[in-house]
């Protein structure tokens, strides 16, 4: 379990600041300008940090979330807590039409396409007759609880920061879940997390959503802490300095965004209030100065100062704990394990002009362990690649079990049994090999986003670590459970792939390249638990360039050329066939 | 609407944008280049437009210290990093391009102001003060985080954008300016009257074009910049020093920001803020471009321009609207249609 006294404590001094003899009230404004801000910035830890998928206009769902409510309020007379589950589902709901359109685009186009709206949606709320237009829409009703009405800064104050507490701790259980590591996934790319049955468009939509609701609260907030709401505090301005906010505290970590929140805030507000005093009158030095130091952050530490600071502190994160009595019960097969795992009939890809599989046929039984050999550029990853529709063929038929795989998606492949390694490791390196592992049992688990904020799926999280945690132990990585994956070797790095693959409960396994960078013993004992597996009822398909390795362990191997098979057989059978020779050796030989 | 209102408003549409198309390229340049999102190119056209008013108006512009204490700065940061191989030749570079230029400009300045130039010479004096100030930019600000993520470029060019405005403020005041145009001639087809400006508009967008295609594909340095842009570490390993391609990209975008606002100042007034939405504008363009391509973002600019003109005649009141949603459509075909790629991030 995470430690909650740190939490607590920071709880405890907030609640106590403004009980403070003497604290002037002005500070008190500043606190919520900085909740407020910090609200906004989790989400787009969220999104920006976390996800990958970077935001400028977040500013925009605050927003929505302020104008629902002033709307509301002022013209309906609704009472401001009725509008709350509004404001959320009115900013929730932009996020989904936006997010549909939005996250889907790829690469740079995602950041510039939420830029384009958020400038559209922000000139738009200073147009329009019904939101006041550039005036915008002022006696806003404050909130009240009974007859105690929060007219001042002190009293919203507590709402404020129990709303950014609260949305930390429900932030932080999301991301410690089984939710919360396909998002994390989300940023190493989607081929690595589709393999393991995470629905990537599904998750980079929840996390949108979720950034924008958070930022749809953070305006409802605005709006009866201002008690006004004007286009001004929407624009790209405030979605930029939202996302300063998130990297200058460090857009990795939630408690970066709040961090964020109170020094560029607090920058600002010094600036503002000091920096005329020391020389004179121009107010414009403040841009100046908060420009450069900002800079001057970035360079100092362009990962955010919330993992300097912790850097700093002595104590470590609690390794987490597991129960290896939990189990998890096996993967509901969708067919008895079927005497033909796996078969190509004249599997074809083509890139342009450029035949990388050439009409290859093979199949793979049950218990069996075939490996897949040949020179390089021989189409070897191609051909998996085509098996769990990271790319999709161009002719012939695959069958998994049974089952065309013509028009599937990847996660479907998962769903038949089918896990995978990849030649280049594509593992999270700032998440524990634990979790890692456990990102192979995704689809062994239920558990969705608001379960696992609530902490409902502590049960099965425990036995979805459990299961990941025997699966290291079983290819003998115990000792570096806890450790970062990218600090890992390469060869460890692979080794902890194939723990993920296991985790998925497969039939059928397909390890690309497991073997190199591994040293003689490690390869050994690779080999036994490759056999130990194949006698446990599992198939394993193969790519391993290291000879030794392959004739010893295969029971058939297939041989790849140019994109064409050459020959299939026995080690022995292939070993002295003349096409392989000359493929290896050169047509001299 | 009748013909003349049309062709003026195409005219004008033209007319802005050819400079989106410009401000367009410098962004597709200095990202390709260097992955940074120049949030700061409206600065370059504030500046370079109103130091271009300033010195007309016979007074010494701020820009042209600035550049100096930039160039102070660069020095101090390349003598850093040279502390550990101490070369004569390294520091005397340094020394030439941080101290001696802008001091000699600023001079040049000094002797400049107040007198009556040739547009010429304040045109020259304009573009080098930018230049140099766009140079230093780089080797201050995003040179020692060339290797980050384009997120964290892109928050410390907001940074450098601020406080670049804040400058702005500073040597400029809050009030607008407007410089002399380049040329007083006028045409008149039929009823459309075609001012010298916008021809010269013209020209120069069409000569920097040009000169931006010839440079690429023909020059050495070109392609080296080019290369920077597909590879950094590939660049790196044949002997192209990726530090002198951003500096080379800031430079240009500089000078093209420059002249944009050279450009456009006579036409409208511009404020020492005006540059952050012309800049947006030509932005749209090379998104639309996909920051990639020069002639779809030339193209996409003019549309951008025709479509401005065009909403702030029928519909004024949603004339940003229309334009910064325009891009939306265009980004997800982009988007749809360019085949996905599992790119190796960070």
């Amino acid at each position: 379990m995470t430690q909650r006294w740190p939490l607590l404590l920071f709880a405890l001094v907030m609640a106590a600041l403004p009980l403070l003899p003497g604290i002037p009230p002005f500070w008190i404004v500043l606190l919520n300008n900085i909740g407020l801000a910090a609200l906004v910035a989790m989400g787009l830890v969220l999104l920006t940090g976390v996800g990958g998928l970077t935001s400028f206009g977040q500013a925009a769902f605050c927003g929505f979330g302020a104008y629902t409510t002033a709307v509301l309020t002022t013209a309906y007379g609704l009472s401001p807590w009725l509008t709350l589950p509004l404001s959320l589902l009115v900013s929730g709901a932009a996020a989904v039409l936006l997010g549909i359109i939005t996250v889907r685009l790829s690469g740079h186009y995602l950041p510039l396409g939420t830029l384009a709206w958020g400038l559209g949606l922000y000139y738009l709320f200073g147009k329009l007759e019904f939101l006041g237009r550039n005036d915008g829409i002022s006696a806003i009703p404050p909130l009240q609880i009974g007859s105690w009405r929060m007219l001042d800064a002190s009293s919203i104050y507590y709402v404020i920061w129990i709303a950014v507490i609260v949305a930390a701790v429900l932030t932080t259980n999301l991301l410690d879940s089984r939710t919360g590591r396909g998002i994390r996934a989300l940023r190493r790319g989607h081929v690595a997390a589709e393999a393991f049955g995470i629905n990537t468009a599904r998750a980079k939509l929840l996390v949108f959503i979720y950034a924008a609701v958070l930022a749809g609260l953070s305006g409802w907030l605005y709006a009866h802490f201002q008690r006004a709401a004007n286009p001004t505090p929407f624009g790209a301005h405030a979605s930029i300095e939202y996302l300063f906010i998130a990297v200058v505290g460090g857009a990795g970590f939630i408690w970066g965004g709040v961090l964020g929140a109170f020094i560029v805030i607090l920058l600002k507000e010094i600036l503002q209030s000091y920096l005329p005093l020391l020389f004179g009158g121009h107010g414009q030095l403040e841009l100046i100065v908060f420009g450069i130091v900002l800079v001057a952050l970035i360079q100092f530490a362009p990962g955010g100062v919330w993992p300097w600071l912790t850097a700093l502190l002595p104590f470590k994160r609690a390794p987490k704990q597991t129960d290896a009595s939990l189990a998890l019960p096996p993967r509901t097969a969708e067919t008895a394990a079927p005497p033909v795992l796996l078969q190509l009939d004249g599997a074809r890809k083509q890139f342009g002009g450029v035949t990388a599989v050439n009409n290859v046929s093979f199949s793979v039984n049950a218990r069996e362990i075939v490996a897949l050999i040949g020179p390089n550029g021989a189409g070897k990853s191609t051909t998996f690649n085509l098996i769990t529709r990271v790319l999709h063929s161009t002719a012939g038929r695959i069958t998994v079990c049974g089952t065309d795989i013509d028009g599937t998606t990847p996660q479907q492949i998962a769903r038949l049994g089918v896990a995978r390694t990849f030649q280049h490791v594509k593992l999270i390196p700032d998440m524990t090999v634990l979790e890692n592992v456990a990102i192979g049992a995704h689809l062994r688990g239920h558990a969705g986003a608001i379960a696992s904020m609530l902490r409902l799926d502590r049960a099965e999280e425990a036995r979805l670590l459990a299961e990941a945690a025997r699966q290291i132990e079983r290819v003998g990585l115990g000792a570096q459970r806890d450790q970062l994956a990218g600090s890992l070797s390469l060869g460890q790095q692979r080794i902890v792939e194939i723990a993920r693959a296991l985790c998925v409960d497969p039939v059928l396994l397909l390890l690309d390249e497991p073997a190199a960078g591994l040293r003689h013993m490690e390869k050994q004992q690779l080999a036994a638990l490759l056999r130990q597996l194949r006698d446990g009822g599992m198939s394993i398909l193969l790519v391993e360039h290291d000879m030794g390795f392959v004739m010893d362990l295969a029971d058939r191997i297939v041989v790849l050329d140019f994109g064409t098979k050459i020959a299939e057989g026995t080690p022995e059978v292939v070993r002295t066939n003349p096409d392989v020779i000359r493929a290896y050796l050169g047509a001299a030989a | 609407m009748n013909a003349t209102i049309l062709l003026f408003l195409i005219q004008d549409g033209i007319t802005n944008g050819a400079v989106y198309a410009l401000l367009g390229l410098a962004m597709v340049l200095v990202f390709a280049v260097t992955r940074v999102i120049l949030i700061p190119q409206g600065e370059f056209v504030a500046y370079g437009a109103l130091t271009y008013a300033t010195l007309a108006a016979g007074q010494l512009p701020g820009t042209a210290s600035l550049a100096v204490a930039m160039g102070v700065v660069a020095f101090a940061f390349d003598l850093f990093s040279a502390r550990r191989s101490w070369r004569a030749a390294t520091i005397l570079r340094a020394f030439a391009v941080d101290i001696l230029f802008p001091v000699a400009v600023l001079a040049l300045t000094f002797w400049a102001a107040g007198r009556h130039n040739v547009i010429a010479v304040n045109i020259a004096l304009s573009l080098l003060i930018v230049a140099a100030i766009g140079l230093f930019l780089y080797r201050i600000v995003f040179q020692p985080i060339a290797h980050t993520s384009v997120l964290v470029l892109l928050i410390a060019s907001v940074g450098a954008h601020l406080a670049l405005e804040g400058f702005g403020l500073v040597f400029f005041g809050a009030e607008g300016l407007r410089g002399p145009a380049i040329s007083d001639a006028a045409v008149s087809i039929g009823q459309l009257q075609i001012t010298g400006q916008s021809l010269a508009v013209y020209a120069i967008t069409i000569a920097l074009i040009v000169a931006l295609w010839l440079f690429f594909d023909f020059t050495v340095y070109g392609k080296a910049l080019r290369a920077t842009a597909v590879n950094r570490l590939g660049a790196r390993l044949v002997g192209i020093r990726t530090s002198l391609s951003g500096q080379m990209a800031f430079l240009l975008a500089s000078v093209i920001g420059a002249i944009s606002g050279i450009l456009i100042v006579p036409i409208t007034t511009l404020y020492y803020d005006t540059g952050f939405i012309v800049g947006l504008k030509g932005f749209v363009a090379a998104i639309i471009g996909g920051l990639v391509s020069y002639p779809i973002t030339a193209v996409a600019a003019i549309v951008v321009g025709l479509v401005e003109s065009f909403a702030s005649f029928h519909a004024s009141n949603y004339k940003e609207v229309i334009v910064f949603t325009l891009i939306i459509p265009v980004l997800v075909l982009r988007s749809l249609a360019a085949p996905e790629v599992e790119e190796e991030k960070e």
